[in-house]
């Protein structure tokens, strides 16, 4: 059959869609489907890849090789390849994707369509920037994207979440690495302003922090700084991956439970700091060795809020800090990242600043919290990042995303019936040209 | 020692999975099927990840003439030569009521053109004193359902015809897998109803590359699907006759 009707949902299993999903495995077969919405391994946590009662494509199949120039480190790949499987494969050869996101389980298209970040986006800037060329489907023809020969589709397509056309291919310039290894040292940061202090004389090539969300008073923003470089040598040899089996009960990440783990997971690395050698994955896919670990949150699923404030909006950060602790409703997964100005298209997430990612479990006043975040990061000159996002207004998009009204042009010129659009597209009105 | 697979229904998700472990092990590949616009971009694939070569090559089940062609070019290769088929297809079996002759073409898809293949590719192996050959089957294969049994027929004619080519290569050190798969996540169930326990094809091509190192002769993948079949061939017939597993 090509159309299966399926229930499917985002990664904080908040959010979910029934629909029909196809999922062609060669060319021939994508080509024959009607346009629709793409989708790739729906590791965004809302809704920027489900379409209720509409029909979704699929593309996790279409991940092909198609060359790999070592002269220039050139990748030219099906966009349903995961970053996790190019890492795999090339590391050993010394080339890494140049950016990836916290899992490897993205595919390049999906990573093109968020625009997303790594934890080295202070020197690399964004995904975008290191795709030389896409190769979109736009309703049955095949059009190449270059950022030199057409710059407005190019901006567009990148943080486009799909809008512009079906991501086919893509050519990626990869990064020189050492080898498959990470040497990694982590050092402990007391309060906030010793944190964003450790991450502003950073050297490090690759870089980001895990934020104690529930600390409060003189430790609040406290955290453990991890940096990063690649290097060669014996691999430790990999654990194997755990899957979650059920879905955890709700006690789980209760208030004091989340403190007394966050307590201990701070204080494990010693004053000094310790220096540790990994294999690359534990270093940038730290949650991919647990699969489906985001049914530890129990059956309502969870939110992650995520911002990215202007580097002199550390007030607001604090703020924002300050109202997560008392909530009482942080998780353990919380991370404070140092980004820099890189990004590629009119809908890309970054900015110079500094970004906060918190998780939420799905109960009690976890959705205002959010809501009230939202509004303190946009009141900040900031915004938050629609690949995390499950709730946020239309009213205020437009704000954050000055550059929406290009986006939403090129958008109606590439796909004018709206066959493209996703939960998220209607949700925000992303492709409102008012 | 360098080894050259020749895969059969090289689109199938399952094939492509296997073709893949093979490139990681850096043996050359000859990708045989009918969408080669698809075979080619495999082929660069498998090149990319590893394999020494890797090569689209025309393969129709269902038209002999084309076969001598692609064991010639096979031939050329160094060290071991080994085939793995993956070809099959399963009409819906209310399309096979309402058009019998589709049973022909089931049948030479599932196991007549295969066998046809493999009975000229055997002397290679033979002469050569080694190779693998592994079919893949079908639980389907194992009893007659109402929903299916055309297919099921075919791949049970089919394992019965790997029965014996083991017979007659163990003889001249060559191997042969009969592979039975349970229900894969491919092309071919996407959207069936009735799906459980659905197996991703990258668990079950490491299954059968599991099976031709340790020179297994009947496989089932996942493993639990031996235990499934065991209690489902168990049943009496007069009882199963009634049944609509
Ligand atoms: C544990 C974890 C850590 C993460 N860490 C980071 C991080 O550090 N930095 C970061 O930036 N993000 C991060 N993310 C978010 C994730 O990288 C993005 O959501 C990414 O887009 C997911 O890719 P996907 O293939 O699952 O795409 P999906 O979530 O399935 O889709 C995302 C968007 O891409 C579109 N899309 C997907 N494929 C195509 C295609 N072929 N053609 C057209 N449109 C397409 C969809 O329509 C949708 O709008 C993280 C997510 C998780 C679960
Ligand atoms: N999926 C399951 O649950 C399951 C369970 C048990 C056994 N199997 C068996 O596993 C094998 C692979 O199947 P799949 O699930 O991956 O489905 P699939 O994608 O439909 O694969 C079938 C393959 O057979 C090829 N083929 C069919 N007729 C052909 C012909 N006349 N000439 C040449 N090639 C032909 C197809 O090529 P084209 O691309 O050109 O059509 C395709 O490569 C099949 O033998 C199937 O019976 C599957």
């Amino acid at each position: 059959m090509i159309w299966k009707s399926a229930e499917y949902n985002g990664w904080g299993r908040v959010l979910k869609a029934r629909g029909e999903l196809a999922r062609p495995e060669r060319q021939s077969a994508l080509a024959a489907l009607p346009p629709a919405a793409a989708i790739g391994n729906c590791r965004s946590y809302g809704d920027a890849c489900l379409n209720a009662d509409g029909k979704a494509i699929q593309m996790t199949r279409l991940d092909r090789i198609l060359g790999f120039d070592e002269a220039t480190g050139v990748l030219h790949v099906e966009a349903g390849i995961t970053v996790g499987e190019i890492a795999r494969i090339y590391a050993p050869r010394g080339w890494l994707p140049a950016v990836m996101p916290g899992t490897g389980f993205a595919t390049v298209g999906g990573c093109i369509a968020n625009d997303v970040h790594g934890k080295n986006h202070h020197h690399a800037g964004s995904f975008g920037q290191h795709v030389q060329d896409i190769t979109l489907l736009q309703n049955g023809k095949s059009r190449k994207v270059t950022p030199d020969k057409t710059p407005d589709l190019f901006r567009a397509t990148l943080g486009g979440l799909g809008q512009t056309g079906t991501i086919v291919s893509a050519r990626l310039k990869l990064l020189q690495c050492k080898g498959d290894l990470m040497t990694v040292t982590e050092r402990r940061a007391e309060n906030l302003d010793e944190f964003l202090a450790l991450f502003d004389s950073s050297q490090a090539t690759y870089s980001v922090g895990w934020i104690d969300a529930t600390a409060s008073g003189n430790a609040l923003g406290r955290g453990i700084l991890e940096e990063g470089e690649t290097g060669y040598g014996m691999v430790p040899p990999a654990k194997r991956s755990r899957s979650v089996p059920f879905d955890a009960p709700g006690f789980a990440l209760s208030p004091p439970v989340v403190r007394i783990f966050n307590q201990a997971y701070f204080r494990r690395i010693p004053e000094r700091g310790r220096t540790q050698v990994k294999p690359i994955n534990d270093f940038f896919f730290p949650l991919d060795k647990i699969h489906d670990w985001n049914r530890l949150y129990g059956k309502r699923g969870f939110h992650q809020f995520q911002c990215v404030v202007p580097v002199d909006a550390t007030g607001s950060l604090r703020e924002m800090l300050e109202k997560i602790a008392h909530s009482g409703l942080a998780s353990p997964l919380a991370v404070l990242k140092r980004m820099g100005p890189g990004r590629a298209g009119y809908m890309s997430f970054p900015m110079e600043g500094y970004t906060l990612a918190v998780d939420f479990p799905n109960r009690g006043q976890s959705a205002s919290l959010i809501a009230r975040l939202e509004e303190m990061a946009a009141a900040a000159g900031g915004r938050i990042y629609l690949a995390k996002d499950a709730l946020a207004l239309a009213k205020r998009l437009k704000a954050m995303y000055p550059e929406q009204p290009k986006f939403a042009a090129a958008a109606a010129k590439a796909d004018p019936e709206g066959q493209l659009a996703t939960d998220l597209i209607r949700r925000l009105k992303l492709r409102s040209q008012k | 020692m360098s080894q050259t697979w020749i895969l059969l229904g090289a689109t199938s998700s399952m094939a492509r999975a296997f073709a893949r472990a093979l490139a990681a092990r850096g043996d050359s590949i000859l990708l045989a099927g009918r969408d080669m616009a698809d075979l080619k971009r495999l082929a660069t694939d498998c090149a990319a990840r590893g394999a020494a070569m890797a090569e689209a090559v025309k393969f129709d089940a269902r038209n002999p003439a084309g076969f001598a062609a692609i064991i010639a070019r096979a031939a050329r290769q160094d060290g071991q030569i080994s085939a793995a088929v993956f070809v099959g297809s399963m009409p819906e079996q209310s399309a096979i009521d309402a058009a019998p002759e589709l049973i022909e073409g089931t049948v030479s898809d599932s196991f007549t053109g295969p066998a046809m293949f493999l009975q000229r590719l055997a002397p290679e192996i033979e002469a050569r004193g080694g190779g693998t050959i592994v079919g893949i089957g079908s639980v389907a294969g194992d009893r007659g359902r109402i929903g299916n049994y055309v297919y099921g027929a075919a791949k049970a004619g089919f394992h019965t015809y790997l029965s014996g080519l083991r017979n007659r290569l163990t003889r001249a050190g060559g191997h042969v897998v009969t592979v039975k798969p349970g229900f894969v996540d491919t092309a071919m169930t996407w959207g069936l109803p009735g799906m459980f326990l659905v197996a991703a094809p990258e668990q079950v091509a490491r299954d059968i590359l599991r099976a031709v190192d340790r020179k297994k002769d009947v496989i089932y993948t996942p493993f639990f699907w031996r235990y499934i079949m065991l209690i489902i061939r168990m049943i009496p017939e007069f009882i199963f006759k009634k049944m609509s597993v």
